[in-house]
């Protein structure tokens, strides 16, 4: 927060007469309601010098014997209330307005990446240690069950897995369901209410689709405990059919009619026109929001709880037998972190932690990458 | 291969909304029919009923015959999308597709009802329309950049190519100069009274002046009232429209006494 020349405002440029004009809005601008006190300009280092003192104030009241925490509160009080003073006397009441608020909302910016960096760096450090090549290529048979000292490969496994079957249904259903939706049911009762049923869908907690899967293939198997990849695929979609929904139908909505008509000027038939104009013109944004919905339900545990099991060995029949994936991994070792091998299973948990976090990390960059790439252009 | 049509007792509807009424004419073969009036009088809303675009907004319909070649486009039999493959548009904002080329905006038309052709057919299909439309020059060496990279004025024009690729026998326009400078107007112009000689051809202005330039025959629509359906209060060749006007509302209309 070194510049705040950017974030100040409306600049005052002088036009050829010498009159100053408002830049914005062009208008000629004498001083305002507001503007009282002098016309001049803080130095740009100004939020620094000030920052520097807070600091000083605040290492002071800690070295006479404050806590470091009113230390540090007063320190912060100071910057916020002589920056916008000092602002006051050298520019005027908009100005010192304009900096008091910046100096507000970088701070809620602040407080809201604390949460997120010490959980990033909690993760980083603890699961760091834990990766190896090993980690990642062995499975948890034999031995290495009961001590920890094997890998996660099965999880690994078990989450491309599932997440892949998750989106293989999803996809089409929420893709196909949007493209309905905008395209042909507009305004219609059907897509009131289908509207109305993807949100309903939207609010279903996790646990909820859980236990829909679980029961749905007690049915369909007849088994007492069904354990199969297709469970968790199935409790996942689920999930993520209303948020794929919802991101299709907006891009969609995105694309200018004067984009169909003029397909339809042509002598294009409707669906040749969704399939090559409005579905190509929205792919970028599309794509986003469906690796999106993706990374979303990669790291969900509770719905897959009940149905995938717990397994130790790489299963790839998705048809068949208990699989793991990261988050059940996760969540069914923390009861081994005590004991005998406390440790090592520690280490795996963080690791594996670490590892999601990377997975949907790069499912965010590459959902990201993705957008600018289908973007359409213009040079 | 141009196509005079005749409209006959047309009322056009927006669901239970009368926009239009009672519109009778005859549009000749290659030649220029310019539609003036007042704004909301429902030009673009006959217009678009010529080649069953109007039916694309829900609830939207037409009343009464439009004959194309002694086929009504209305007639139960008749699919809009053959319509309108045989009646071009050009709209009032250029709108090329911004995912696709120049090149692949022009020869759409084609590509998006999957005509195969080879190279080679395609490549002079896109240099003649690109001729036609007096964009060649312009962009001939740089067919593969987007057509939204163009400027507003070669965008319209790139429009106008991108209609005349699939060769319809009729080219509709709406309003296709009222974003351009007078330069590239003017080069639309000149495009227009060169199209004449192929394309039965009908524009919405509400230039006067350009109506008076580019056109042979003029309809002049107004309302009675607000709230009233729109009518054709007047279709005559554009010498006499100009000149010496059957109607005293026209009159009023042109010499810029009224709306
Ligand atoms: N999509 C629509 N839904 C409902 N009513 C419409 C729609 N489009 C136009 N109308 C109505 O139909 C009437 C004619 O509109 P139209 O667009 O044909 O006018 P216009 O003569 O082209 O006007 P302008 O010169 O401003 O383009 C107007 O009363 C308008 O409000
Ligand atoms: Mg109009």
């Amino acid at each position: 927060m070194s510049d705040h020349d950017d974030l100040s405002g409306p600049d005052l440029a002088t036009s050829s007469s010498g009159v100053p004009v408002d830049v914005l809005d062009g208008d000629i601008v004498g001083p305002r309601p507001g503007d009282t006190g002098g016309q001049g300009r803080l130095p740009r280092m100004a939020a620094a010098l000030i920052g520097v003192g807070a600091v000083a104030v605040a290492g002071l009241l800690w070295l006479l014997g404050l806590g470091l925490l009113p230390a540090v509160l007063l320190g912060y009080v100071a910057f916020l209330v002589a920056f916008p003073v000092w602002s006051l006397a050298v520019e005027n009441r908009r100005k010192a307005t304009d900096r008091l608020v910046t100096v507000l909302v970088w701070t809620a910016f602040a407080l809201a990446m604390i949460p997120l960096g010490s959980l990033i760096w909690t993760v980083v450090r603890r699961g760091a240690p834990a990766i190896s090549v090993g980690f990642l290529t062995d499975d948890l048979s034999g031995r290495a069950l009961i001590e920890g000292t094997g890998g996660i490969a099965m999880a690994l496994a078990g989450t491309v897995l599932v997440t892949v079957i998750a989106a293989i249904i999803a996809i089409p259903i929420g893709v196909l369901t949007a493209v309905w939706l905008v395209e042909y049911g507009k305004g219609s009762r059907l897509a009131t209410v289908i509207t109305f049923l993807v949100d309903v869908m939207t609010g279903i907690p996790s646990i909820v689709a859980g236990l829909f899967a679980f029961a749905f293939f007690q049915v369909v198997l007849g088994a007492p405990l069904p354990r199969l990849a297709v469970g968790g695929g199935v409790a996942l979609a689920l999930l993520m059919i209303p948020t794929v929904v919802r991101a299709v139908e907006e891009m969609l909505k995105l694309v200018p009619d004067d984009l169909r008509e003029a397909s339809y000027a042509l002598g294009v038939p409707k669906w040749r026109t969704i399939v090559k104009v409005v579905l190509p013109t929205a792919v970028a944004g599309i794509v986003t929001g469906v690796t999106l919905a993706i990374a979303r339900v990669a790291g969900e545990t509770a719905p897959l709880l009940l149905i995938v099991g717990t397994a130790y060995t790489t299963n790839w029949n998705p048809f068949d037998g208990a699989v793991s994936t990261l988050p059940t991994f996760i969540y069914g070792s923390l009861n081994r972190t005590g004991g005998q091998y406390g440790a090592a299973w520690t280490d795996a948990v963080w690791g594996a932690a670490l590892v999601l976090i990377v997975i949907v990390m790069a499912l965010n960059v590459v959902a990201r990458v993705i957008g600018s790439v289908f973007a359409p252009k213009t040079k | 291969m141009a196509k005079s049509i005749d409209v006959s007792d047309v009322n056009i509807y927006y669901g239970d909304f009368l926009a239009v009424e009672g519109v009778n004419m005859t549009i000749r073969a290659k030649s220029v029919t310019a539609f003036i009036g007042p704004s909301g009088c429902g030009k673009s809303t006959v217009l678009r009923s010529l080649n069953r675009m109007h039916e694309v907004i829900p609830g939207a319909r037409v009343e009464g015959k439009i004959v194309v070649d002694g086929q009504d486009l209305y007639a139960p039999e008749v699919d809009p999308v053959a319509v309108r493959r045989q009646v071009g548009m050009v709209f009032q904002r250029p709108n090329p597709f911004p995912t696709m080329s120049i090149y692949e905006n022009v020869i759409s038309g084609l590509r998006l009802n999957s005509k195969r052709m080879n190279k080679s057919t395609a490549d002079g299909v896109v240099e003649k329309s690109l001729r036609g439309a007096n964009l060649w020059n312009e962009v001939k060496d740089r067919l593969n950049k987007p057509g939204a990279g163009l400027s507003g004025g070669q965008q319209q024009r790139l429009c106008i190519a991108r209609a005349i690729a699939v060769q319809p026998d009729v080219l509709l326009m709406d309003e296709p100069c009222s974003a351009l400078d007078p330069i590239s107007t003017s080069a639309i112009e000149d495009l227009i009274h060169e199209l004449k000689s192929d394309y039965t051809i009908v524009i919405v202005t509400h230039n006067m002046q350009q109506a008076a330039r580019v056109s042979d025959e003029t309809g002049f629509f107004n309302l009675k009232a607000t709230g009233e359906p729109g009518r054709l209060v007047e279709f005559n060749p554009t010498k006499k429209m100009f000149s010496n006007p059957d109607e005293s509302a026209t009159e009023a209309y042109i010499s810029g006494r009224f709306g």
